[in-house]
Formats: C-alpha cells, structure tokens, sequence
C-alpha cells in the first residue's frame, strides 16, 4: 500500500477543491483591473459558494430524479479527475485508472447529463441549453482527439503520467507539431470550459448563453455543486494542458520537497495562465453559433497540421 | 549553435510557413492576407539566414536580406497602395467554402509529402524534410489563386507560390546561385507592377475586379 | 459435461423448431402460446449461449456431421471459437428478449393472432444459430434463406398498413441481392478449392486447405463483402434497415437489429480470417473505409429523426461501421504482418459486436415498452415519461448512456480499445496510410460525439419535460416480463463495461486463432482490474476503479451535504414573466438537431418550409405558423431510384415477348426446336 501516493492523492484533491474558486476569483480581478472595474476581492467565489450552500433548494415541479442527481455527478467527475491528472506529482496510485481519452470520456458523462437535466424541466431555456452544448461538443471532439493524437506520437503513450515523464526526461523543446497540438488544445479548452469566444460564463441572456441555459433552474446546494464543478472544470483542463506541454515543476516522485516545489510551480503556471486566459477574454468577442463551426475547423486544422508536422519534419 | 538546435528551428520556420499559408487559404479580410503575406515573408527570410550560416553559404545572406526588403517590406506597401487607391472592399468572397477549401488543403499536403519520399531518402541535406512543406505551399498558392474571386488575392497566391519555390530551393539544394535569385526577384517586382497597371485598368473598365464578372469575355454568349 | 457444446447446441436448435407444432396445438389459446413460446425460445437460447461460451472458455473446436441434405452433400457443423462467441452473443440477446416478449406480445391479446408471430419468432432465431453453426456453405445459405424469410414475414407482421408491406418487400429484395452474392462468392471458393473437378468443394475445410490466387480471391471478398454489407446495413446498401426495423414488432426490432446484423459480421470474419486468410492491404482499406462512412452517416441520419425507432434503427448503421473500423484495422494490421496490433483490433471489433447486442437490444426493448404504453413512436408527441414509467426510463438511460460511449458502461471500452488502435497506427510502414489513419479517428471521435449528441435528443425528447401531445392516455409502466428482459441487458452492460479485462481473458482465444497473436498477456499485466492493451505505460484503463470511484465519492459528499440538510420546495418553472407557457414551447426533436442539421445538412437533402398566416391587422403578429421539413437520403435518388427505373425499363421491354396470342407461343416453340435440330445435329 502506498502510503505516500494516497497522502499526495488526497493533497491534489484538497488543492484542486481549495485552489479551484481561488483560480476564477483571480481571473475575474485581473477582467475587472483590465476593464477598469474594482473587483469584488480574490475570495468573493468563496462566499459565493457559501452563500448557495446555505440556502434552501427549489425544484420544479415536475423534475425528475435526473435533476436531483445531475449536481452530484457532475461534482464526483471533478473529482475524480482531480485524482487522475498529475497536478503535484507523477507518483499517483489512481493515475494508471485513466488515460487522456479515458478523461475525455469522463468529462463527456458529466456533459450527457447536464444536457439531460436542462431537458428535464420542459422549458425553451433549457433544450436550447442542451442543443447547443451537445453540437458543440460534437464539433470539438475530431479536435481534441487529433490533438491527443499528436500529443500521444512524440510521446509514445496516452497515459497523463508517461506523458509528462517523456517531457521532462526529453531534450527537444522545439517542435512544431507539439506546437500546433497547443494552440489546437487552447482552443479546444476554451470551447470545453465555456469561455469566450465560445460562451459568456457571466451573461443570462437568453440568446447568448449556452452553459448557463442548461442550469438555469437549478438552485440552494445543488447550484453551488455545479458552479464549484465548473470551477474546477476550469482548474483541471490547466492543468491537463500543462501536463501535455508544460510539465516542469511536476514531482517525478513522492518526496515531500518535490511536491512543495511542484506547489510553488503550480501556483506560478496557474497566475500566468490567468493573465494569458484574459487577454483572449477581453480581446476577442463571443462568436455567433454557427461561426463556431470554423472556430473549432481551425483548431482541428491546427491539430491535423501538428500531426503532419510530425511525419514530415520530425 | 550546433546542428540539432539549428534543424528544430529550420523545422519550426517551415511548419509556421506552411500555417501561414493555410492561414491565407481561411483568411476573409484583404488586410488581414497582406499581413500574412508578411509573416510568410518574414519566416522565410529568417529560415534563409539560418540555413546560410549553418551550410555557411554567404550568398544566402544576401538572398535573406533580398526578400526582407523585397518580400516584407516593398511588397507589401505596394499591395497596400492598391487596395486605398482602387478602395477596395474589405471583404472578399470564395469560390468554395471555407472547410471544404482546408481538406482540400491538407490533401494537398499529404500528397506533396507522399511525392517528395524519394527525395528524403536520398538528400543528406539537413533540410530535406522541409521540401514537401515547400512544395504544399506552392500548390496551397496555387489552390488559392483558384478558390478566390478577387484579383488581389490573386496575385498575392501568386506570390505565395514563389515564396513556396523560394522554399524548396534553399532546402533542396541550399539555394540558387546569386545571379538566379536576383533575376526572380527582379521578376517578382516587375510583374507587382505589371498586376498594378493591369488593376488600375481593369477596375477603370469594369468598375470592379470581382474575375467573375470578367467571364464575359468569351466567344459563345 | 455429459453433452458436449455442439450437441446441446443442435438439442436447442431441434427445440426451436418444434416450437413450430406447439405453436400449431396451443393455436386455440393465445396466452398459453405466449408462455410457452417464450418459454421454450428462452430455454433453447439460454441453453445455446452456456454451449457458446464454454467453446471460447476451452478453446476447443468440434464437429458433427448430420446425415440430412442432399444426397453426396451432407450437413456439417462446426462448433470453433468463433462460431461460439457468435452464438453467446445471439444466444443471451434472444434470452433477454424472449423474457421481455412474454410481457409485450401480451399486449396483443384481443387485437389479433400471434400465432405466426411465435412460430416465425422461433424459426428465425433457429436460422441464426445454424447460419452461426453451418460448416458448409450449403447449410449456410440454407440457414440465411431460414433466417432471412422468418424475418420478412416478421416484419410484415402488421400487414394491414401499406407501409409495412412495402418496407417488408424492400427489405427482401436488398436481402436476396446480398444472398446471391454471397452464393456466387461461395461458388468462386468453392470452385477454386477443387479446381471445378468436383463438388466437394463446398465444405468450409476444403476452403481453407485451398490456395486461392489473388484475382479469384479478391473476387470472393468483394462478392461476399458485398453480400455481407447488404444484410448488416453498411452504407449505401442500408436503405432497407430504417424502413423494416421501425415496422416490425418490438421483441422483433430487438433481434434484428441486436443480433441478425451481427450474423453478417460473422460471416466476413468468418470469411476474410478464416477461408481467406492471406490478402493485400487495401482488402483491410476498403472494409475500413466503408466503415467509417456508415459511421458518420449512420449518426447524422439519426439526428434527423423523429420516429424514436427510426433512430434507433440508424444508429445500427453507425455501430456497424463502428465494429466494420475495428476489423478492417485488423485486417489491415495483419496484412501488414503485425499480429499484435490485429490482435487489439480485432478485439475491439468483436468486443463491440457484443456490446452492441446487448445495449440495442435494450434501447428496442425500451422503446416497444413504450409503444406498448402510449401507442405512439412519434417523439415529438411524447414527454414526461419518466414519472409515469420510471423504470423503463433508467432503464432506456442505461442504454443511452452505453451506446453513447460513456464510462463505467460497455460501450466506452469497445470505442476505447479502437482508438487504442488508431493510435498504434505509426508502425505501419506505408506512409500514405500512416497519414490518413489519424484522419479516420477524428472520424471516430466526430460519431461518438454525435451519437452522445443524439441520445440526449432521444432520451431528453421521450422521457423527459412535460407531455407534448394532444391528448393524455393512461400511459402505464411495464410488466415485470418486459422489465426483467430489459434489467438482464442493463446488468449485462454494466459488466461488461466494468470487467473488461475478465471478458478480455475470455475472449482471448478468438484473438489467437484468427490473427495469431493473444491480447490477453498484456491486457492484463498490471493486474486484473486495469486494462492496459500494450504496454501499462502506453495506456490503461480501470472500469472497477471509476465505477467505484464514482459510488465512494458520491457517497460522501451526499453524505457531509445532509448532515444540516435545507428542505426542498416544489414550485412552477422558471417562465421568465411569460405566464402562458405550454408545453408545446418545449425543445422537441426537430429543433434538438437544428444546429446539427444547419452545420451537416449538405450531406442530406433538406427542404425547410415556413409559413405565416399573418392576423388581419399587421404581419408582424402571425395568427398561425406553418413549418415543414422534409430530409431525405441523397443515396436513394443516387443510387435505388436509377436502378430501380431501369429493372422496371428491363422488364417492360421483356414483358413484350408475351404477346398474349397463341400463334406467338407456337412461333416461339417452333423457333426453338428448329435451333436445337441445327446444333444437336
């Protein structure tokens, strides 16, 4: 039994559901300084979970039991995937569970059901909810996996934990089809996560939402599980991105100064990435639905280019 | 710098080249392709001067310095003028649409780097595997000249598939003699000008230069 | 064992048949007949399937030749590996429907006769476990004919409604041009084996002892690849599947689309790994090539769908192409000498056959209880179900959720394995296809994502949100008949999906006869619980793991979140202000699939219509909106209507000799024996 591995597992959780609320609250500082806004404070998605976890629940009248369980799922997901991706250390007992299509997969049950329970309660809101996140998704999955693709043939795996071994062990750093994979995954987590220029995370608009549509009516504890899913939904596609193409920093074994070191590492990445995640936010607009469709052909394009890369110039 | 450094950025160039390309293939906005044009322009001249100081060919120095002035810089400010004085719309439409113009594309890719194999086999040039990028990009060129509508873009894929022979001379056999290179660029600069008499004359007549319009011209109407 | 597996095998086939003069005393009482009926069926599949599975357990072949046929050509029968994973997977799928049809035949009662309907229910399912078992290719094409004529007269069960005779001729029609090439492509090899000197050619052995030169059997893949693609659905000879699926009974659906479409994907294994055995890569191209197009077109038409088992039927389609990528792979890796590689292939393929037996079979069974219960396959009429039949819903949600790949389910591994794969595709030394292999999977990854796309529709659309009807009938549950068929398939899709190195071990054996080389040393090397297919650091995956992983985590937080539970309040929607909100302002399945239909619509041919009777004072406040949507298979109009105008062109043309008067049919008899006395002479 390996102790030590259970000990990191358990720390990556409790990092992933402390640091989660903490990552938007920085990125939503940083939208407010660029805009010129005060901001409501690093710690203001604390309170807000809080505040949700407090209050009671109201449910329509005619939800079903796929409404109630919907929250749970998707809470247990991110979990789950917090045990599974190496943010601390490559040392894991749960990582051998799943490899990157495995966690693709994971994050496509948590999205089958959220889309199930914004049909659930019979309103326009929420079938418009599920009918676009569905197509979307559909549109960036030839994506994602041409990405993982080229990903898996410089590494020779598909499993997270070999992945980063590879690149940390490697000499090469510049190669043009990992750089393709990159800007492709970019785009493909923007897409998944629900941040412009796919979706507005903070509009209630009818005509514009597409996450917020499906979880509309949700409400008390179970709207706090979902907002503090999406929040680490957020935290662990980082950390996907930066096991697959910025891995250093990342404990190759247990020792407990690697880790602390990963920790620093970690908590640096993740303030760069917020700062690159803003610039995107505040220079591009929301596209329309059906601009999406080349949106996501360039970034399979981009894929397919890395891939190509590969053979022809490596 | 040693070799193994110097082949990942030369790689690095031609894979940026060939985004650039496929990037002109997309792009809808007539700057945003004089732009493109520029990077692509940019990349190559910086791929030149690494290939010259790594095989240290001098002459390439001059061909890199060549197309910075010529490809970046010159080039450009003359499309530029262009498209105020002929005010150009500054959208332009295609024959096909977008998506099916990129598979289109990437064939294209895989068929050149499926052509240019025996090559690869026997060069002992560092630069051997970026031929089949040069030769996707002269076809890429000229599969844009197809897909457009707009005389500009035309000539600017025009120019696109010279860049691609730029390309693939300095990775097949590190570069042409000076005196060819200097010729083509000559060339290159007359025929913007030509393009340019041509566009003013063109638009004069038929108050447009969408080329569809230019099919009246044929003999059974 | 004091019988062996090939006896118990024909025992339950002998009692299949008997099925028939049972059906023919009990034909007084109707609902003794079902009983029995279902009973008897049960038996002898449960029975089939234990001989099946203990074949692939040990690995042993065995035969028996029966002294029925022709006279010089007897009957041989063949219990291999193969033969038996075959027969397990149509033997359990034929188990859980027969259980489930004692509850839906029920339903019936009063209304007409089921007698034909038990009687050819038997019979087809007889067909298919001796096509399975056949040896040789006379009781094999015995067999199909059995097989496919039980089938038609089940689809034209109902055969008061034109429609269901129509599709019943179509599907009989496309059925037969498959069988005649699948007889000819048998004539070529048998033939061959020979060397056109005798008949003995016909067995299955001589096939395999002979060696065919590479024009002759090129010929006999296409001809039987050909024939095989026309009964399983591959596009485009799949027109038939979306008109006889929907039409025929629900316990009928199930097996046609469960277990008869895999029957075809026996045969090309059958054919391609066992009597061929020796090919040229583009054999393994073509197979996958036409397995990736039904795939993609197979969903996209089932995203247009309203008609729950219309959907159903073309999702058929896309899993066919899904198991078609997983052998073509195979092929192609072994044409390629790389028996490893096939061997992962290979599995993922016939993995995917069984799933997909067992979650199909599910979703019809699911969706004829749903018929059974409102009389209505039209979605965008339906809603709100899971109130009123709360477990045919988990149940169907077990199924959705399986066939859209999802983990801890079966489905996610079978599509896990054909990436695995695709992934392995870089040890090919042609470079062209080295190119073009990853372009297959983003293929792949596209169907599955439009199949998660397409079961949110259909589950979301018939189960979930209010009624979207006009009237509102007495909808009841299920009976427990119907319910205990549709539990033992959603059980069988969990194990499968949560064991899968178990189910790797078992199907090991298949693996090493047909490509040569086992799966199972290194899918199971880091332990019995992870499933890493080639190496523990190329790639793994633990079903028992997420499954618990799942049900701990859940638990706990449930658990800290009820400590100080807050109450749950009921109120209305959310309307936004607007207070008339109906249910007709639902989301149904037509505006579900919009944006898809809008993005992939010019593969289809799409007619939208919209029209506004505007009220008398400004057009700006329509009175009444009319929309109309018409999508319809561009193959039909490419490939079915030009030649069906032509036969019907032939025809009439030959339809001139009969002239109707007896001087020409004297002309003609007389021309005839003038021609003989020329040539006899």
């Amino acid at each position: 039994m390996n102790f030590r591995g259970v000990f990191i597992e358990i720390l990556q959780v409790a990092a992933l559901l402390g640091l989660g609320p903490l990552f938007i609250g920085w990125v939503r500082m940083l939208k407010c300084w660029s805009q010129g806004r005060s901001s409501a404070g690093l710690l203001q998605p604390y309170r807000d979970l809080a505040k949700l976890f407090s209050k009671d629940v109201v449910l329509a009248e005619n939800a079903s039991w796929i409404f109630r369980f919907t929250p749970y799922l998707v809470f247990v997901i991110a979990v789950l995937a917090g045990g599974i991706i190496p943010i601390l250390s490559v040392d894991l007992p749960l990582a051998p569970t799943a490899d990157v299509i495995v966690l693709v997969g994971l994050f496509a049950i948590a999205r089958f059901f959220t889309a199930l329970a914004g049909m659930d309660i019979g309103t326009a809101f929420g079938g418009m909810g599920s009918s676009r996140e569905m197509t979307i998704a559909s549109l960036a999955e030839p994506a994602m996996l041409m990405s993982i693709f080229t990903v898996s043939l410089a590494n020779k795996s598909t499993s997270l934990a070999q992945i980063v071994q590879v690149i940390c062990s490697g000499q090469s750093i510049l190669r043009p089809s990992i750089a393709f994979a990159f800007l492709a995954f970019v785009f493909i987590a923007l897409t998944e996560t629900g941040r412009i220029p796919v979706d507005n995370p903070a509009t209630h608009l009818e005509l514009t939402m597409i996450h917020e549509a499906m979880i509309l009516e949700y409400s008390g504890r179970h709207l706090a599980l979902i907002e503090w899913a999406g929040m680490m939904k957020l935290f662990l596609f980082i950390m996907l991105g930066i096991a697959s193409f910025a891995p250093w920093g990342i404990a190759e074994t247990g020792n407990i100064a690697g880790v602390v070191q990963a920790f620093v590492y970690m908590i640096l990445k993740l303030g760069i990435v917020g700062v690159g995640l803003i610039l995107i936010e505040t220079g591009l607009a929301k596209m329309r639905l059906f601009r999406l469709t080349e949106f996501l052909g360039a970034a399979f394009l981009l894929a397919t280019l890395g891939m190509l890369s590969f053979y022809i110039l490596e | 710098m040693n070799l193994q450094i110097a082949a990942q950025i030369n790689s690095f160039l031609a894979a940026f080249v060939l985004l650039t390309a496929f990037a002109m293939l997309a792009q809808r906005r007539v700057y945003g392709l004089i732009h493109l044009f520029t990077w692509q322009g940019l990349f190559l001249s910086i791929n030149t001067a690494l290939v010259g100081y790594v095989a240290s060919k001098h002459h390439l120095y001059i061909s890199s310095l060549l197309t910075l002035s010529l490809k970046v810089i010159l080039l450009p400010y003359i499309l530029h003028v262009l498209i105020v004085r002929l005010k150009i719309r500054r959208e332009v439409e295609s024959v096909m649409n977008i998506p099916l113009t990129m598979l289109i594309g990437i064939a294209l890719v895989i068929f050149s780097y499926h052509l240019t194999a025996p090559v690869r086999e026997l060069s002992t040039l560092m630069t051997r595997s970026t031929l089949a990028v040069a030769l996707a990009t002269v076809l890429i060129g000229l599969l844009m000249m197809i897909t457009r509508r707009h005389a500009v873009t035309q000539i600017i894929g025009f120019l696109a598939m010279e860049n691609g022979l730029f390309l693939a001379a300095t990775s097949a056999t590190y570069g042409m003699p000076l005196v060819v290179e200097l010729g083509v660029a000559l060339d290159i600069l007359i025929a913007a000008f030509i393009f340019g008499i041509f566009f003013f004359h063109i638009h004069t007549t038929f108050d447009s230069l969408d080329v569809e319009k230019m099919a009246r011209l044929k003999e059974g109407d | 064992m004091i019988f062996s597996p090939i006896e118990v095998a024909c025992a339950s086939v002998v009692l299949l048949l008997l099925v028939v003069f049972v059906a023919a005393m009990l034909k007084g009482s109707q609902r003794l007949l079902i009983y029995a009926g279902s009973l008897l069926t049960s038996v002898s599949s449960l029975c089939v399937a234990a001989a099946g599975a203990m074949t692939v357990g040990s690995g042993m072949t065995e035969r028996i030749v029966l002294m029925l046929g022709l006279p010089d050509l007897p009957f041989h029968l063949r219990l291999d590996p193969l033969a038996g994973f075959f027969l397990t997977v149509v033997g359990m799928l034929s188990f859980f429907v027969s259980v489930y049809s004692a509850g839906y035949l029920k339903g019936f009662l009063g209304h007409r006769s089921v007698t034909r309907l038990v009687v050819f229910y038997s019979l087809f399912i007889a067909g298919m476990f001796m096509v399975v078992l056949a040896d040789d290719a006379l009781i094999f094409l015995i067999s199909w004919e059995v097989m496919a004529a039980a089938s038609y007269f089940l689809v034209m069960f109902e055969d008061e409604r034109q429609e269901n005779r129509r599709a019943a001729f179509l599907y009989m029609v496309v059925a037969h041009v498959g069988a005649i090439a699948i007889l000819l492509s048998f004539g070529v090899m048998a033939g061959l084996a020979t060397g056109f000197t005798s008949f003995s050619g016909y067995t299955f052995d001589a096939m395999r002892q002979a060696k065919f030169p590479l024009e002759w059997a090129t010929a006999a893949f296409l001809l039987s690849f050909f024939g095989f693609a026309a009964k399983a659905g591959v596009v485009p000879l799949h027109v038939w599947l979306p008109e006889a699926h929907p039409v025929a009974p629900s316990n009928v659906s199930a097996l046609m689309s469960g277990v008869m479409l895999k029957t075809a994907i026996y045969g090309i294994v059958r054919i391609t790994f066992d009597l061929l055995k020796v090919y040229p890569w583009w054999w393994g191209a073509i197979v996958l090539v036409f397995g990736l197009v039904s795939a993609v077109m197979g969903v996209l038409y089932a995203l247009m769908q309203h008609d729950l088992k219309r959907l159903l039927a073309y999702h058929s389609v896309e899993n066919i192409g899904i198991i078609l990528i997983g052998i073509g792979l195979a092929m192609l890796f072994t044409s390629f000498n790389l028996p490893m590689l096939a061997a992962l292939a290979l599995i993922a393929g016939l993995y995917h056959t069984m799933n997909h037996a067992m979650f199909k079979g599910l979703l019809f069974m699911g969706a004829g209880a749903v018929l059974h219960a409102t009389n209505e396959r039209n979605m965008e009429e339906m809603g709100g179900l899971i109130h009123r039949m709360p477990w045919t819903a988990a149940l169907f949600l077990v199924g959705c959720v399986s066939i859209s790949a999802l983990p801890p389910f079966n489905g996610f591994v079978s599509e896990w394995l054909t990436f695995q794969a695709f992934l392995l595709s870089p040890s090919l030394p042609s470079p062209v296809v080295k190119l073009l292999m990853p372009m297959g999977a983003a293929l792949l990854a596209l169907t599955g994502a439009l199949a998660a796309a397409c079961f949110v529709k259909a589950f979301g659309v018939t189960f979930l949100g209010h009624w979207r009807g006009h009237h509102n009938p007495h909808v009841h549950e299920a009976d427990w008949f119907m319910r205990s068929g549709m539990i033992m398939a959603a059980m069988t899709c969990l194990l499968l999906g949560v064991f899968p190195t178990v189910v790797i071990d078992w199907m090991d054996v298949l693996s090493e006869q047909l490509v040569g080389s086992k799966l199972s040393t290194s899918a199971g090397v880091f332990g019995w619980m992870w499933l890493t297919p080639i190496a523990p650091e190329r790639a793994s995956y633990s079903g028992p793991v997420v499954f618990i992983g799942f049900i701990l985590i859940f638990a706990a937080v449930y658990v800290v979140l009820h400590v100080k539970a807050g109450k749950i309040s009921r109120g209305p929607i959310w309307d936004c202000g607007f207070e008339k909100i109906n249910a007709r302002m639902q989301y149904n399945a037509t505006s579900f699939a919009m944006p898809i239909r809008r993005i992939f619509g010019f593969l289809f041919d799409v007619r939208e219509q919209v029209g506004l009777s505007p009220q008398s004072a400004h057009p700006a406040f329509p009175k009444r909106l009319n929309y109309r949507l018409r999508v319809r298979d561009r193959f039909w109009g490419w490939i079915y209507k030009p030649i069906i105008e032509t036969s019907f062109w032939v025809s009439r043309r030959i339809g001139n000799l009969q002239r109707g008067r007896i001087q020409v049919y004297l002309i003609y008899s007389f021309i005839t024996i003038l021609v003989l006395l020329v040539f006899v002479r």
